[in-house]
């Protein structure tokens, strides 16, 4: 079976100074259809680039390097002419972003931003999107929606403008949905509700979800692979069971060490030392060398992605000494 | 005028903080009701943590005891002093003692003060040192707090988020206070710098005998440094109680959503949560009765629960206000504590 989308070799860079930084560097993975792969990692590891960069969507002076590939269903995203692409951004792959409220336009009303979608993708009369756009409501979860294709974002909650987002993002009807931090601004129990509502719809629509968390609790119920970030690379995939059971890489392990829970006994928490180095800082070799607890004897030459278990790979020496 | 040394060093009663709205053309609107009736205490080396969801009142609770706007009703008692009484001099010494520390450090660091002058700052105004001496307490409390002490030459800017919240730590010791209220310290930081941070407040409480009042909405974050948690909802505190027990034995439902709600790091964990319906209610018009009716959950509910103010009343482990804290609304909807 082919993957719905398959990212090779991704590679961002922005100018800095007189060369050239590669915030995302070489990241590959593949989504199946209807499945979640869950990208995580901290800020500035490169994980919103990476899905900006899925739509071509990095600004400028910044750009995908040569050698970069992302094949949606066999399609080269990459040398779409521009209206070829623009039929697969909001139509095939969409997207929803932390901030609803930045997202959507303040001066249109809901409705008119659910079915400008409909109209740029589809033929469909002014009656049959209003219809479209009701049952959307519906589906994410509004009350009254007939009501509620009148009302401006303002005048709704922010748990509210995040159903309104999806809503628009599932106007295109796509196959791939890319929901980048889309709880993070919201309270937990909102967080709850969305949380649902997007695992919902993925089963119902058959759609594939990439899910670009810092918050690896998120990952847990929602997610059926795990893709760790770190200083641009990925470094450690996995499905999610198996990546909770046996976190591999040193990072990854941090990463669980350091997140407070409400089992287990209360203690020290134990963090990763140091702070995430930025993109024209990164170190030569294993990039977490600085802040690694093992100190590897090969670490000073950068490891590739090596199999640490069934479907489980990761960027770490250890890897080869069978741990 | 001064505190028996038993004495809670905080003492919250019956504080009400109401906004108003109506501006030029809206006469007539109904205040936001931020806080409506809050009563608490902090003991002297306690960490107490306010947790609730946005809009719940729980940072104008903070800013309202530290006098950073005026109360509408009610009586914050601090060290002994009746905080909302006292005159300039007074309040002065008064915002040596309690400190804050906020979500955002950087925006409440001045971006043209290097760190050491930010640091230096609150040591200079209150006199605590001769001149001289200023820049040895800065670098002490930069290293205390976990930063090169050659920092206090850079500016802000130059520094991550971690790194920043500790500098707002410094900033907040350097005046020797003896209560710090922490409103949402690590909300904005990633997982790895949160529990560094975490662990440094715990530190300094442990040398310092600081107490804390930790504003927050994470549950699990909490959980790791609040000794005591009281639980906000619309204005109020709908439940309150020691850490261990309020979170292995909720009593209001309002407690066990936000529980239940808590996503946990570990795909075997019972997926089935409790999902609230709706949304917050407007502060500026409450639901009448119990404030959570609109939303609650608990079979028992019923028309009482429309039309009587439930109290905070002793349940088991807690104090809960909920007519019906006796049965627990959803078994099994805990926080299993070792």
């Amino acid at each position: 079976m082919t993957a719905l989308l398959d990212v090779r070799d991704l590679r961002v860079s922005f100018p800095d100074g007189a060369g050239r930084i590669h915030p995302v560097d070489g990241v590959s993975f593949t989504i199946e259809r209807g499945k979640t792969l869950a990208l995580v990692g901290e800020s500035g590891c490169g994980k919103s680039l990476t899905s900006l960069a899925l739509l071509r969507l990095i600004p400028p002076p910044g750009r995908i390097d040569d050698g970069s590939s992302v094949t949606l269903d066999g399609t080269d995203l990459l040398s779409l002419k521009p209206d070829a692409l623009r039929a697969v951004r909001g139509r095939r792959i969409a997207m929803i972003f932390q901030d609803p409220m930045t997202s959507l336009n303040p001066v249109f009303r809901i409705g008119d931003q659910i079915t400008e979608v409909m109209h740029a993708h589809f033929k469909m009369s002014k009656q049959d999107a209003r219809e479209q756009a009701v049952l959307l409501l519906q589906e994410v979860g509004i009350p009254d929606p007939d009501e509620r294709l009148r009302a401006y974002p303002h005048q709704l909650s922010g748990g509210m403008r995040q159903r309104v987002m999806i809503a628009i993002a599932l106007a295109g009807q796509p196959e791939l949905l890319i929901a980048d931090e889309p709880t993070t601004a919201l309270d937990v129990t909102v967080q709850a509700q969305i949380l649902e509502l997007l695992d919902h719809l993925r089963r119902t629509r058959d759609m594939a979800m990439l899910l670009i968390t810092h918050d690896l609790g998120i990952v847990a119920g929602r997610a059926d692979h795990v893709a760790v970030m770190y200083a641009g690379q990925l470094i450690e995939t996995a499905p999610t069971r198996e990546l909770f059971d046996r976190p591999s890489h040193p990072y990854t392990q941090g990463l669980f060490a350091s997140v407070p829970r409400l089992s287990g006994p209360v203690g020290r928490l134990m963090p990763i030392a140091g702070t995430v180095p930025p993109p024209n800082a990164w170190p030569a070799g294993c990039r977490f060398r600085p802040r690694c607890p093992i100190k590897h004897p090969k670490s000073e030459t950068m490891p590739p992605m090596l199999r640490a278990g069934p479907e489980h790979e990761m960027r770490c020496w250890l890897a080869e000494d069978g741990k | 005028m001064s505190a028996r040394p038993d004495e809670p060093i905080l003492m919250v009663h019956d504080l009400v903080k109401h906004y108003e709205t109506g501006g030029l053309f809206k006469r007539n609107r109904p205040p936001v009701r931020a806080v409506d009736g809050v009563s608490f205490e902090v003991g002297r080396g306690e960490t107490l943590a306010l947790v609730g969801e946005s809009g719940c009142g729980k940072s104008s609770v903070g800013r309202t005891i530290l006098r950073l706007q005026p109360p509408t009703s009610g009586s914050v008692r601090f060290e002994g002093h009746d905080v909302f009484r006292l005159e300039r001099e007074s309040l002065r010494l008064l915002r040596r003692r309690m400190q804050i520390i906020f979500q955002d450090p950087y925006s409440s660091l001045n971006p043209r003060m290097t760190v050491g002058e930010a640091v230096a700052e609150g040591i200079r105004i209150h006199r605590l040192a001769p001149g001289a001496e200023v820049n040895r307490r800065v670098s002490a409390l930069l290293e205390e707090v976990g930063l090169d002490p050659g920092y206090a030459r850079r500016y802000p800017h130059e520094f991550s988020g971690g790194q920043r919240q500790r500098i707002g730590i410094a900033r907040a010791l350097a005046v020797e206070p003896s209560f710090i209220v922490c409103d949402e310290p690590v909300s904005a930081l990633d997982v790895s710098v949160q529990a560094q941070v975490i662990n440094l407040l715990r530190d300094l409480q442990e040398r310092r005998g600081l107490s804390y009042l930790f504003i927050a909405h994470d549950l699990a974050v909490v959980r790791q440094i609040a000794h005591r948690i009281a639980v906000m909802y619309l204005g109020q505190i709908v439940e309150i109680g020691p850490s261990e027990a309020l979170l292995s034995d909720p009593r209001h439902p309002y407690t066990q959503a936000l529980l239940s709600a808590v996503p946990e790091p570990d795909p075997a964990a019972p997926q089935d949560r409790i999902v609230l319906g709706g949304d917050l209610p407007s502060p500026s018009r409450p639901p009448s009765g119990c404030r959570f009716h609109t939303r609650c959950f608990h079979p028992l509910r019923d028309q009482r629960c429309v039309d009587e103010v439930p109290l905070l009343r002793p349940i088991t482990g807690t104090r809960a206000a909920c007519h019906y804290a006796e049965t627990v609304a959803v078994p099994g909807v805990t926080a299993p504590v070792e």
